[in-house]
C-alpha cells in the first residue's frame, strides 16, 4: 500500500557505499513510500533538484565514509534557497571518523538544520518509525 | 519505371533525390535555391527540371513524393521545465530530437519578463514540461496560466507531470489555445521519455507549421511534408543503426553534420559505461540523441566558432596558415557563399571543420571524472560513453564536398589530450557522399527495408 509520501534518498559526497543505500530503498518501499533513489556519489544539489521535481516530503542523506560533516554543511540553507522550506532532512551512517561522543555529533548535525541524525548501526526501521511520525502518518 | 521523389526544402537549397524502386538505386539528385519568401514551388520546379535532365531519357513515374523541410528558419521551439538539469533539460532533448531549433530553455516559474522574451522570439511551438509524474505540479500550472494569459497564437505541447494535466487542460481550453497533451518527458527522476513528445511535435509540424510557413501549396504536388529535416536525418540514423524488419542494421553509430550555421551531432547508441567500476550519474540520455551547436559553423557562425575555439586551437589544425584567424573568420561570416579555391583557403576551411567537429563532439559525448575517495580513485560518468561506437559518419555540404572528409572527422575521435571525453576511439569512418541521409529518413517512413539497403550501398568509406 502506498502511503502517499515521497522520499529522496542517496549517499552524499565522494562516497560509493551502495549496499546500505539499496537496503534503505527496499525498507522504505516496503512501508509504502514512493522512493526516489539518486544513488551514490551524490552532491547536495542532486538531492535538492530531485526533491523539487518529485515534490518530495523528506530527504534522507546517507554518509558512510567519515566525511559527512563536510559534505552536509549548508544543506539546509540550500534547501531554503531552493524553496524547499520545511522539507524534512535526516542524516545517518558513519558520519564522523574516530571515537567521538554521539551526543556531540548529533548536536552538530541538528545545528546544521537536520531534523534527525542517526549513529552508526541504527536499524532503518527506527528511522522509518520516526519519519512516519514526523510526516504525520503515525502517532 | 516506378520511382519515389524525396524532397528536402532546406534553408538555402531545395534538394531532390529520385529513387528507383525496382533496382533500389539513386536515379539522380538535383538542387536549386529555396524560394520560401515568394513561392516555394519556384525553386522546387527549377530543381525538378534539373533532376529530370539528370535522369535523362528514362521514363519515370513518381509513385510517391515525400518531403522534409528546414526552410523559413526551420522548426523553432522554446522548451520550458522545472529544474534546469532535469525536466528543462529533458524537454530540450525532446525538442532537439524532434528536429527543432531551440530558441531558449526556461526553468522554474516564469516571470512576465521571460514571457515577453518568449513572445518576442516567435517560436513555432512551445514545449511545456515540469515535475515528475506525481511530483511538483505548482510550477507547470503557474507557467500554463502565464502562457494562456500572454501567448495566444503559439501551439503548445504539454509533456509534464501527469497529475497537472486536468488543470492545464481547463486553463488552455478556457483561453482557447491550440495545445496537445502527451506523456511526461521525465516520468520518474532521471528517466527520460522523449519519444511521445517528439511524435506530437512532428504531428503539429505537419498540421500547422508547414502551412504557417507558406508551404501549403507545395502539398498540392507532393504527398506531404512529413517532418523537419533534422528529424529525417535522425530517423535515417536510427534505422541504419538498428535495421528494419527484414534488413539488419550496421550497429551503433554517430553522425556529424557540419553546416554553415550549425554543427549537428547525432548518436544512436546506448552509451552505458564500457569500463568496469564506473558509476553513471545524472539524467538518462536518449538512445537516439541529437545535439546542435549554434555557435559552430563554417560561415554564418564562423565568428562564434572563432570565439569558442580561439586562434591557437584553430591553428593546431592549420599550423602554417598565412591568415590571421580572427580576420579570416570575420571575412567568411560576411561572405557566406565563398567556396575555397586556393590551397590556403582549403586548408583553413578544413581546420574550421576539424575544430567544429572536435568541439561539437566534446559537447555531445559524456565525460568521466575521477573521484578521490578514502577507498581510492573511482570513476563517475555523466552522459553517453561512445568509446566503442562502430561507425562515425559525415554528412552535410562541408564534409560531402571536402577533399579529405576522413581527416576532418578524425578530429572528433578520442584523444589522450582530453581523455575524460568519451569520444569514439576507433570507428570506421564513412561519408554520405551522395548526400542522401535526410532523403532516406523520409523513404524509411514508407519503405524501411529499402532505406536500410540503399544507405548500406551509398554511405561509403571515406
Amino acid at each position: 500500500m502506498q502511503n502517499g509520501k515521497t522520499v529522496v534518498i542517496g549517499v552524499i559526497g565522494a562516497d560509493c557505499h551502495a549496499v546500505g543505500n539499496k537496503i534503505i530503498e527496499h525498507a522504505l518501499k516496503e512501508e509504502g513510500f514512493n522512493v526516489v533513489n539518486i544513488g551514490v556519489l551524490s552532491p547536495q544539489e542532486d538531492f535538492i533538484n530531485a526533491a523539487i521535481e518529485t515534490n518530495a516530503d523528506a530527504i534522507l542523506v546517507s554518509s558512510l565514509y567519515g566525511h559527512g560533516e563536510i559534505d552536509c554543511r549548508g544543506f539546509r540553507e540550500k534547501c531554503n534557497e531552493a524553496g524547499l522550506k520545511d522539507i524534512i532532512l535526516y542524516v545517518g551512517g558513519n558520519l564522523v571518523v574516530g571515537k567521538q561522543d554521539w551526543k556531540e555529533v548529533e548536536k552538530r548535525f541538528l545545528d546544521m538544520g537536520f531534523n534527525r541524525a542517526y549513529p552508526p548501526g541504527t536499524d532503518i526501521k527506527l528511522s522509518i518509525k520516526d519519519l512516519k511520525k514526523d510526516l504525520g502518518l503515525e502517532e | 519505371m516506378d520511382a519515389i521523389l524525396l524532397i528536402d526544402f532546406g534553408s538555402t537549397y531545395t534538394k531532390l533525390t529520385a529513387v528507383d524502386i525496382e533496382n533500389e538505386e539513386i536515379l539522380a539528385t538535383a538542387k536549386d535555391l529555396t524560394t520560401v519568401n515568394t513561392d516555394i514551388m519556384i525553386g522546387f520546379n527549377k530543381a525538378y527540371e534539373k533532376l529530370m535532365k539528370n535522369i535523362g531519357e528514362r521514363k519515370v513515374n513518381f509513385v510517391k513524393k515525400l518531403a522534409c523541410s528546414s526552410a523559413a528558419g526551420g522548426l523553432k521551439m522554446v522548451a520550458i521545465g522545472l529544474v534546469p538539469e532535469l525536466t528543462a533539460e529533458a524537454a530540450k532533448r525532446a525538442a532537439l530530437g524532434a528536429g527543432a531549433r531551440i530558441l531558449g530553455v526556461y526553468s522554474y516559474e516564469l516571470n512576465k519578463h521571460e514571457i515577453e522574451e518568449i513572445k518576442s522570439k516567435k517560436p513555432d511551438i512551445i514545449l511545456l514540461a515540469g515535475g515528475t509524474d506525481g511530483g511538483n505540479k505548482d510550477c507547470i500550472i503557474h507557467n500554463a496560466k502565464l502562457l494562456a494569459e500572454h501567448i495566444k497564437d503559439v501551439p503548445i505541447v504539454v509533456a509534464g507531470n501527469k497529475n497537472a494535466n486536468d488543470e492545464i487542460e481547463e486553463i488552455f481550453n478556457n483561453a482557447g489555445l491550440f495545445y496537445k497533451i502527451t506523456e511526461n518527458v521525465m516520468p520518474k527522476l532521471n528517466t527520460i521519455n522523449v519519444e511521445p513528445a517528439r511524435e506530437v511535435i512532428r504531428s503539429i509540424f505537419m498540421q500547422k507549421i508547414v502551412e504557417a510557413k507558406g508551404m501549403k501549396n507545395a502539398e498540392n504536388f507532393i504527398n506531404g511534408i512529413l517532418m523537419p529535416t533534422p528529424a529525417a536525418v535522425l530517423k535515417a540514423a536510427k534505422i541504419l543503426a538498428d535495421g528494419s524488419d527484414k534488413e539488419e542494421g550496421i550497429g551503433e553509430l554517430i553522425i556529424v553534420d557540419i553546416g554553415g550555421a550549425t554543427t549537428d551531432v547525432h548518436s544512436i547508441a546506448k552509451g552505458d559505461p564500457s569500463k568496469p567500476g564506473v558509476t553513471l550519474r545524472g539524467l538518462q540520455e536518449p538512445y537516439a540523441k541529437r545535439t546542435v551547436e549554434g555557435d559552430l559553423g563554417m560561415r554564418v557562425s564562423a565568428v562564434s566558432l572563432f570565439e569558442a575555439a580561439g586562434t591557437r586551437r584553430i591553428k593546431k589544425f592549420a599550423p602554417n596558415t598565412p591568415y590571421d584567424v580572427e580576420e579570416r573568420c570575420k571575412f567568411l561570416q560576411q561572405n557566406v557563399n565563398i567556396i575555397p579555391q586556393t590551397e590556403e583557403e582549403y586548408e583553413f576551411d578544413e581546420a574550421l571543420g576539424m575544430v567544429a567537429t572536435e568541439i561539437a563532439m566534446e559537447r555531445h559525448v559524456g565525460t568521466v571524472e575521477s573521484v578521490y575517495t578514502p577507498m581510492g580513485i573511482i570513476y563517475s560518468q555523466v552522459g553517453k560513453d561512445l568509446l566503442n561506437v562502430k561507425y562515425l559518419i559525415g554528412t552535410g555540404g562541408v564534409l560531402v564536398h571536402s577533399r579529405n572528409p576522413e581527416k576532418i572527422l578524425k578530429a572528433g575521435l578520442f584523444s589522450m589530450e582530453s581523455p575524460n571525453y568519451l569520444k569514439p576511439t576507433n570507428p570506421v569512418i564513412l561519408v554520405d557522399k551522395t548526400y542522401i541521409l535526410s532523403a532516406m529518413g523520409l523513404l524509411a517512413e514508407e519503405y524501411p527495408d529499402m532505406a536500410v539497403r540503399i544507405m548500406k550501398k551509398y554511405i561509403v568509406r571515406a
